[in-house]
């Protein structure tokens, strides 16, 4: 049976020195030895602690990367070809950090959909899944910026469209974009506090990551059955449990980042982007990089024919109020998040005990690649109706569906303990198997 | 189980996602695929086909198209001797530092130069070719949607215009370019280059060398890249499977 106890190290007269003037040592042992996690945790769990390790490595290879960079638009592109031909494993780091922006979004998708369908942002974890949202923001931010710093085509024209939705907010709005391109067009002022701000977001990242493993640590993680642990039967130490599990996962996802760092490089990248930035020549699609295309295909679905004429949009009045019915939509898109626990209400956390929630979430899923592919297509045809209809079901979905559900849905007999379907269920490696054989469990 | 249900769900996402992605670029380019020797997880750059690429770029690109980011040194890495990088550098005229009256005079090339653009800037390029901007080749395999196929496509789908369509003058009608006409005539012909290797030069031939060196001048860090993939991904796999078992065995006592 898994024991809580302080390791040994912690009696050895150095450790206990240090200790006494700075409880560093205690407070390790108390998050990792001593901190008691459920005991039923499953692998989706894996994806918290990934995510963190992969800032770890964006923001290694990133500090390298800047010793080689240079943030200047006559300069920006070549630097980076430098990077990819002279630089001593240049290629190497810079595909890390290209690839693992991708990664991080994959990782933290799938993070946001776990807590998602095991209701994970229910009381007493709301504030712990709203930094999770900012750091989501935090996360978007940084991305983009990020993408804009190779001077590409696709960094450059991507900013310029970007930048310029800005320009919607009433009143300020070309303040704002003034204030963001630092001149009256994207140029070398806005490459430079680009790569300023890149530089920097990373670790406010890292500050409200603390936040949220903070929040994490004062209730401990949700569950697959979602109800709260009842004693020590119920959990067992983080270490060496779920370290040795998080190592497991993360041999698996460094196979598959691998895979895709060495043999498919520039799979989730533009060839746009390896064309030096032209303000004279827009690419004929401007798409965003692929972990956008949900949102981006909600900001076209409002005025649907606004994003293929931006280039005179921005300047028009007339389409400005269409543009800002868009803007508002994207960033609701994300703002619908902050307020979901509070839209659900109801008292059952995790999917498994909620038979109608369980489609729902399936649909959502479905609905958000639905976004996804429609924000990469041309915003024409069957694909404005679809990217609209789709738009309609991600509001419903929350604003509708999910406070309906909390009202109506009649939702399954919990289990007493979460020891009891863990014990009590036939043997094997599954963990719970109390409702029913978990489908992703 | 439910790990290898995961990991399988995982893989096989990724790999739909790459089916879809590389049937997107075929529908794009509308080229057929060739064979490569640099493809598949332990490709490598064909030499022979590398050195005739080099020669069909000299001999029938280079009057219009750059290839600015690639060093002469370079060709050393794809197997040319230090006395014929020399020599081909210094082929080109490049201005040299100010001398000790601040004349700048030109110098012949050095092997530490990068290869001299065709034209002095992208005016001067535009006046010689009519308008058109003859694209600098050093990323171009990169820079295409279908890559080396595309490519491929554009350098040997030169055909007759389809009855109907007017191609207007110095423009020329090509099956595999967007919008199908581009500026640029049909660059490759039957023995256009004299291959110093003996192999016949037909227009096919040299399409298939000269992408292979382009491939590699976008991409010269592509054979070290797959060697170093490979011993990385058995070691991941070799170092998850005992993470596994490791995981097992602390777990026993749980289960």
């Amino acid at each position: 049976m898994a024991q809580f106890q302080k390791p040994a190290w912690l009696d050895n007269s150095l450790v206990r020195w240090v200790d006494h003037r700075l409880p560093i040592f205690t407070f390790m042992s108390h998050e990792l030895y001593e901190y008691p996690t459920p005991r039923n945790l499953n692998y989706w769990w894996n994806f918290g602690s990934l995510a963190g390790i992969v800032l770890v490595i964006m923001i290694v290879t990133g500090i390298t990367l800047a010793m080689h960079y240079t943030p200047h638009t006559a300069l920006a592109f070549d630097s980076v070809e430098r990077i990819m031909r002279d630089v001593n494993y240049g290629w190497l780091i810079r595909y890390v950090h290209m690839n693992g922006g991708s990664a991080f979004f994959i990782v933290v998708y799938i993070h946001i959909f776990r807590g998602m369908y095991f209701g994970s942002y229910k009381s007493p974890r709301e504030i712990l899944w709203i930094l999770g949202v900012v750091i989501l923001l935090l996360m978007m931010a940084t991305a983009f910026m990020g993408y804009v710093l190779p001077w590409g085509q696709m960094s450059f024209w991507g900013a310029t469209v970007i930048t310029n939705l800005f320009s919607a907010i009433p009143l300020v709005g070309d303040w704002v974009v003034t204030l963001l391109w630092g001149g009256f067009a994207v140029d070398n002022p806005t490459l430079n506090r680009f790569f300023s701000l890149h530089y920097l977001m990373p670790f406010v990242l890292v500050g409200v990551i603390v936040l949220h493993i903070w929040a994490l640590h004062a209730h401990g993680s949700n569950n697959p059955v979602g109800i709260d642990t009842k004693g020590e039967q119920d959990v067992i130490p983080f270490h060496p449990y779920y370290t040795v599990k998080d190592m497991f996962g993360l041999g698996v996802f460094l196979i598959l980042f691998a895979g895709f760092i060495f043999f498919a490089p520039n799979f989730f990248g533009e060839p746009d982007n390896y064309i030096p930035a032209n303000s004279l020549s827009t690419p004929a699609h401007i798409v965003p990089e692929w972990y956008f295309l949900p949102f981006y295909a909600i900001l076209r679905a409002v005025p649907a024919n606004f994003i293929g004429e931006w280039t005179t949009a921005w300047m028009g009045f007339i389409l400005i109020e269409a543009k800002l019915a868009g803007v508002l939509a994207m960033f609701g898109s994300i703002a619908v998040l902050f307020v979901l626990p509070w839209l659900d209400r109801s008292p059952v956390r995790s999917s498994r005990f909620r038979p109608m929630y369980k489609w729902f979430f399936w649909i959502f899923l479905i609905d958000c690649l639905v976004l996804g592919y429609i924000g990469a297509k041309p915003a024409e045809g069957i694909f404005i109706i679809i990217g609209r209809v789709a738009t309609a079901w991600y509001f419903l979905h929350f604003i509708v569906v999910i406070p309906l559900l909390a009202k109506f849905e009649k939702t399954k007999e919990l289990p007493k303990s979460i020891s009891e379907p863990v014990l009590g269920g036939g043997g094997g490696g599954a963990t719970g198997a109390s409702a029913k054989p978990m489908e992703k469990a | 189980m439910t790990m290898i249900r995961t990991v399988l769900f995982a893989g096989t996402l990724a790999l739909s996602l790459n089916v879809s992605a590389a049937q997107a670029a075929g529908d794009a380019a509308h080229a057929p695929e060739q064979h490569w020797s640099f493809s598949g997880l332990f490709g490598t750059f064909d030499r022979a086909a590398l050195r005739r690429g080099f020669e069909v770029y000299k001999g029938v690109c280079a009057g219009c198209h750059g290839l600015r980011l690639v060093a002469y040194r370079n060709l050393m890495d794809i197997g040319f001797s230090e006395k014929e990088v020399k020599a081909i550098a210094a082929e080109v005229d490049v201005p040299a530092e100010p001398n000790d009256e601040g004349e700048i005079e030109d110098r012949p090339g050095l092997p530490s130069d990068r290869f001299k653009s065709p034209f002095a800037n992208v005016n001067a390029a535009r006046a010689a070719n009519n308008g058109a901007l003859p694209p600098d080749l050093s990323l171009i395999v990169k820079a295409r949607l279908g890559g080396v196929d595309y490519l491929h496509g554009v350098m040997t789908g030169y055909k007759p215009a389809p009855a109907g369509m007017k191609v207007p003058e110095g423009m020329h009608y090509n099956e595999f370019f967007g919008g199908h006409l581009i500026a640029m005539p049909a660059p490759l012909s039957d023995d256009g280059v004299d291959y110093k290797d003996g192999t016949k030069a037909t227009a096919a031939q040299q399409a298939q060398d000269v992408v292979t060196f382009l491939a590699w001048a976008a991409e010269p860090e592509l054979e070290e890249r797959k060697r170093m993939g490979v011993k990385v991904i058995l070691f991941l796999l070799l170092l998850t499977g005992l993470l596994y078992v490791t995981k097992r065995r602390i777990w026993a006592d749980v289960h």
